[in-house]
């Protein structure tokens, strides 16, 4: 098992695990503090730009950043890439 | 001058109790005088791991009522002098603990002198683990080298750095370790579980134990005797080892790597 994982190519699972968590605990901070509207406020965004682009749940991002003195609210959409006629 | 100090985890199921009654233990065995409190109200289980079951009388909410006074309500460790149990209350009762009643006892085991009370914290995120952490000067945040165990993880520390008592009066917040159980060097190895570094890299905390999966855990709650006191363990070791760091020694992380075993062991597979 040992020498066998060596030869595998896959990555390990554990691996898997740490890039899962590393994804999910940075984006659960960003929200740690942020105003409780957030969650909804991106699900309706969603809908709407679902009227006119068919785009992915994950592709809407929500984000609210502090600086010094005032606060960001990003928003960012990445839009699917254009499929072949 | 009292610490207080919960032991918490979000998760279920990742050795809180374990850890509390180790730690107690390994605080009381060096002469401190230590309360160790089961907040789990309506699933007390410290009773059992601590093997004094059979002495609870009054509880934790019996305090707080005013049912009896909370020298009767410790249980006195037969094993170590210095070490008291307040066992949780059996009550489905969800409001039995409140922030005032919590405070008053708190308030009158450190007006009686005690070094250390630790807070066992039930699962969840409710009233109970709110109000196990809420007076907390440290937390020792119990994790498994597992996804959804360090998720909740972040979640208890995201609690623990805003709804303390530390957090709101700016008293520099709760100090946060974290506590590795049920670690398997061998699975690191093969690349099946995380490491210690990964969980500290995730978590961004300091480790004060990482304690082996070990047969010696299962064997102890089921005798009462928490594992520490198990000389012949490596997860006792590694308690005693936490013990040592709470207490402000250096000591490098032992037992994270597979003991190498013997010819026999090999062969017959022991």
């Amino acid at each position: 098992m040992g020498l066998l994982a060596l030869f595998r190519s896959k990555p390990s699972s554990a691996r898997i695990a740490k890039e899962r968590l590393r994804i999910i605990v940075a984006q659960e901070r960003s929200t740690r503090d942020a105003p409780d509207f957030l969650p909804l406020l991106r699900r309706e965004l969603l809908q709407v730009i679902h009227k006119y682009v068919n785009v992915d749940p994950e592709a809407v991002q929500v984000n609210l950043e502090r600086e010094e003195g005032h606060e960001v609210l990003e928003l960012s959409v990445a839009l699917p890439e254009k499929q072949g006629a | 001058m009292t610490e207080i100090i919960v032991v918490t985890s979000g998760k279920g199921g990742v050795g809180k109790t374990t850890t509390s009654a180790s730690l107690g233990c390994g605080l009381a065995r060096r002469g401190k005088r230590v309360a160790l409190i089961d907040f789990d109200i309506g699933l007390r289980n410290l009773d059992l791991i601590m093997g004094c079951e059979r002495r609870v009388v009054y509880d934790f909410v019996n305090v707080i009522n005013g049912d009896c006074t909370l020298r009767q309500a410790l249980i006195r460790d037969k094993r170590l002098e210095t070490l008291h149990v307040l066992a949780a209350s059996q009550t489905r009762d969800k409001d039995a603990l409140t922030e005032g009643g919590v405070q008053r006892v708190l308030d009158e085991l450190v007006g009686d002198g005690f070094d250390y009370i630790i807070c066992d914290s039930p699962a969840g995120i409710e009233k109970g683990a709110h109000l196990a952490m809420y007076f907390a000067d440290r937390a020792v945040v119990v994790v498994n080298p597992e996804v959804s165990s360090v998720r909740d993880s972040d979640r208890i520390l995201g609690l623990l750095s805003s709804k303390t008592r530390r957090a709101s009066n700016g008293n520099g917040g709760v100090k946060e370790h974290l506590l590795l159980t049920r670690y398997n060097p061998r699975r690191v190895a093969n690349g099946e579980m995380m490491s210690v570094d990964d969980v500290k890299e995730i978590l961004g905390l300091d480790v004060i134990g990482v304690v082996p999966e070990s047969t010696d855990v299962l064997a102890a709650s089921n005798s009462g005797v928490p594992v520490i006191l198990n000389d012949e363990s490596d997860a006792a070791s590694a308690y005693d080892d936490a013990v040592a760091r709470l207490l402000g020694e250096q000591l490098p992380l032992r037992f994270l790597e597979e003991r190498r075993r013997g010819f026999f062991a090999r062969m017959f597979g022991g």
